[in-house]
């Protein structure tokens, strides 16, 4: 019982790392632009809002754990959206091929992160000697009270609050796309920008904005992993394959936050499932690994069969748009 | 004088490089009125209406609305001028619903309330006596009802002044017919619309006054009911014309093909035809009519060997009266009995041609595989388009340019001058006048009927019911993949036809 409590606990720290990488896909792709660059951008999320918790506490001999949180998690956005702005400038503005550009971007905000991760592990002294304490704690707590429930506490309120901020995000984003004007507006652009741009919507505004602030989304997912999961500390390329998890939900949830929720929860139980069967050798732990990918591709399969509209990505998507191409 | 237009244009001139599109044009438009803008294919309709959308900007001149002078940057101004526009290829978004797409960028409240969103339109729908569902996607509409969409899109956003962009083009008579009471409902309650066409039995129904513009040049504005179709055209062209198409008696029809219950189903496993009669004979021009994606291209690709077929035979009998089964054969071998397709599909190049090749290497597509040894041999397909550039009136600057930048019409003329040359013993063309001038389209009338002359069956799919009523000699009917009807040329009429291409059970005269 308690094995089984402690692999979903997992499964669900797990999936909100891609989830968080999963929302800010949801958010670009939906404007048309299919940015390969999260999995990079996550990197970058990571390591600025550990940079800037690192710096905090490391000038500052009385660190308030509030302040601490609220500049990691303003570092973490900014430079993850300016990660995004990237690849706007260069897809949007340039028209550059969105795939070359969004692999380059991986590549080098997976530098990007190793690169400044190696820099503040030698100021901090060493590898592994970073120490965020008061900001790391902060964002480990568990809710007072209710986590001291058995089973249940166990299982709802034993994250931290960033668990329960990108359910929330998921909750708005999904709100913001189906049920507000905007949403429609950035519908419209994802599906067909001509005709978006004929009914009168600034096309490039909205791809830049939902670009960045996707992107900013997703980085936030690189620090929940560093401040949460890793409770304050750098390792080079900790973060594996996560930021490609969190593009391959997109498919799997059919571009639909809600379904990104629970899809996130089951990546994450399959990407750790190999740890709680007894028994596996190296080789089959391999190919554990390889389950979310699989059903992904599974998904994709049977989306192709249905050819039901609604489930198919966006139209404009990976395309760029001229506007004197009509 | 002024106020009484909802619409001037003053001397607008557009240059597009060195090419003049709009020179000196001049035009009014009266409140509650239809003026129908008439012109050849190149004659600068369009880019005089994207420049009162806001698409284009004009180089010189005024634009006037209700008297006062604007500056129209953006369709998002034109909006605010209450200046809507259909235009040719809907701008719809095809997942969302028709009241979604009508409320795309408009301001309001940040929070969609989608039932009152819906009950605003509906009054407006129930007003002017639309037929829509607004709940429904648009990729599950007919063409006529996505047109109605954009309609209803513009007139929610209080458009009183309506651009409508060739809008009969994809529709059945009767569907027009049921525009035009639309439109002239519009009118009666002071909306004032344009309408761009080249069809002059329409401009002549519906419009209380024409615009004639050639060559990007303003010719003149008349009143309608002193107009006639000849008045017109010979005002189009600059010159007097001869609108007859000629339709020579068939000179001793043989059997030429004969398709018995040809079936056939596209990848999703829908019958595209289905149980397909049809007897072809040399000699003679049969159309097919249809509402588009009713069968007419899978037809044209079954019996080139290109889809194929579930069951049925089409068996081709030659001259000497062998008969050989189309159905069993592949696209090659049918070929080489003679059998040409010259498929003009919507965006003109894309099957048939290749756009960024020249008109000999466009040639060469049909003869490559004759030369022999591994290279290949230029000197016979640059001679033939040099004979079809000639002979076919074909403007392009040379052989060697790229066909993409050719204009529609003139690609059309590269497309079917090319499978004539085959010398074909069955000769089906699609759409070979689509969206292209008067001139060009009776260029390629006298071509098919030449082909007649010579003893080729002649098969051709056309849009406009006039065409194929003054062309052919028999007509077949498709409905839903379905012969509908086989019809005399000489004495159906169009509004015959147009209820054989709704009627899902066979009829008609043979």
């Amino acid at each position: 019982m308690s094995v089984l409590i402690i692999f979903i606990q997992k499964a669900i720290v797990q999936g909100i790392c891609i989830l968080y990488g999963a929302l800010g896909e949801i958010m670009t792709e939906k404007s048309g632009n299919l940015n390969l660059g999260i999995p990079g951008i996550m990197y970058m999320g990571g390591i600025s809002g550990l940079m800037g918790a690192f710096f905090y506490e490391k000038d500052n001999p009385n660190p308030n754990a509030l302040v601490g949180v609220l500049i990691s998690l303003l570092c973490a956005f900014t430079v993850a959206a300016l990660g995004g702005l990237i690849y706007s400038v260069l897809t949007i503005t340039l028209r550059v091929n969105q795939n070359v550009t969004g692999l380059a971007l991986t590549i080098f905000g997976t530098g990007f992160g190793n690169f400044f991760g190696g820099s503040i592990s030698k100021l901090a002294g060493g590898v592994g000697q970073i120490s965020v304490k008061v900001t790391g704690s902060a964002y480990t707590a568990k809710i007072p009270g209710l986590s001291k429930i058995p089973v249940l506490g166990d299982l709802l309120f034993s994250y931290g609050f960033m668990t329960y901020l990108c359910i929330i995000v998921a909750v708005l984003l999904s709100v913001f796309l189906f049920k507000t004007r905007y949403g429609l507006n950035l519908r419209a652009i994802g599906e067909n920008p001509g005709t978006a741009d004929a009914a009168g919507i600034n096309v490039t505004k909205y791809k830049y904005l939902s670009t960045c602030i996707g992107a900013g989304l997703a980085g936030l997912g690189g620090l929940y992993f560093v401040m949460e999961y890793s409770g304050g500390t750098w390792t080079d390329n900790g973060f594996g394959d996560r930021g490609w998890l969190a593009v391959a939900l997109v498919i799997f949830a059919l571009w639909k936050p809600l379904n990104a929720i629970w899809g996130a929860f089951l990546f994450g139980a399959l990407y750790i499932l190999y740890l709680y069967i007894p028994g596996l050798g190296r080789s089959m732990q391999e190919v554990f690994k390889a389950l979310p990918y699989v059903v992904t591709i599974i998904v994709l399969v049977f989306t192709s069969f249905r050819k039901k509209k609604e489930h198919q990505p966006p139209a404009g998507l990976g395309l760029p748009y001229f506007r004197e191409e009509r | 004088m002024g106020e009484n237009y909802a619409l001037e244009l003053k001397q607008i001139t557009k240059r597009f490089g060195s090419v003049l599109a709009n020179d000196h044009v001049d035009l009014t438009l009266k409140k509650s009125e239809i003026l129908a803008i008439l012109g050849e294919n190149g004659s600068g309709k369009t880019t005089l209406m994207n420049m009162i959308y806001g698409i284009y900007y004009p180089d010189e001149g005024h634009i006037l609305v209700d008297g006062k002078e604007v500056s129209i940057r953006s369709p998002k101004d034109s909006h605010h001028l209450g200046i809507g526009m259909v235009h040719q290829h809907f701008k719809l978004v095809d997942v969302l619903t028709a009241a979604e797409n009508i409320i795309l960028g408009l301001p309001g409240k940040t929070m969609l309330n989608m039932k009152k969103v819906t009950a605003e339109i509906q009054a407006l729908v129930n007003k002017y006596g639309f037929d829509i569902d607004l709940s429904q996607k648009i990729y599950e509409m007919s063409v006529s009802q996505k047109q109605t969409v954009e309609i209803v899109k513009m007139l929610y956003r209080g458009a009183r002044i309506l651009i409508l962009d060739e809008p009969t083009a994809v529709l059945t008579p009767q569907e027009a017919d049921r525009l035009f009471d639309i439109l002239r409902n519009m009118r009666d309650d002071g909306c004032s619309i344009i309408i761009i066409t080249h069809k002059l039995q329409e401009v002549l129904a519906l419009s209380d006054r024409v615009a004639i513009l050639r060559k990007g040049r303003y010719i003149d504005t008349v009143e309608t009911a002193k107009a006639n179709v000849q008045s017109l055209s010979e005002m189009m062209v600059g010159a007097k014309v001869d609108l007859d198409i000629d339709r020579p008696e068939p000179v001793s029809p043989q059997k030429r093909l004969e398709i018995k219950g040809l079936t056939c189903r596209d990848k999703e496993g829908i019958k595209t035809l289905d149980d397909v009669d049809l007897v072809v004979n040399s000699g003679e021009i049969l159309g097919i009519a249809g509402i588009s994606g009713s069968g007419q291209k899978e037809l044209l690709e079954a019996v080139a060997g290109l889809q194929a077929a579930e069951s049925g035979t089409i068996l081709f009998t030659d001259a000497d009266g062998n008969q050989k089964d189309l159905a069993k054969m592949d696209s090659v071998e049918i070929q080489e009995l003679g059998v040409s397709l010259a498929f003009v599909p919507e965006d003109r190049i894309g099957m048939g041609l290749v756009g960024d090749m020249d008109m000999t290497d466009n040639m060469m597509l049909r003869s490559y595989h004759n030369g022999k040894g591994g290279l290949l041999d230029r000197r016979g397909p640059r001679q033939l388009a040099t004979t079809i550039k000639d002979q076919l009136e074909i403007m392009t600057p040379s052989i060697s340019s790229p066909v993409r930048q050719m204009s529609g019409g003139n690609v059309q003329k590269v497309l079917v001058g090319r499978e004539i040359a085959q010398n074909p013993k069955i000769l089906m063309v699609a759409y070979p006048t689509r969206g292209i001038d008067i001139n060009s389209s009776h260029t390629i009338y006298k071509l098919l009927n030449e082909q007649k002359k010579h003893g080729v069956a002649v098969i051709c799919v056309i849009e406009d019911l006039d065409v194929l009523l003054a062309l052919c000699d028999r007509i077949a009917v498709l409905c839903g993949g379905k012969i509908s009807g086989v019809v005399n040329g000489r004495s159906a009429t169009k509004e015959g036809i147009g209820l054989l291409m709704t009627k899902h059970e066979k009829g008609g005269e043979q």
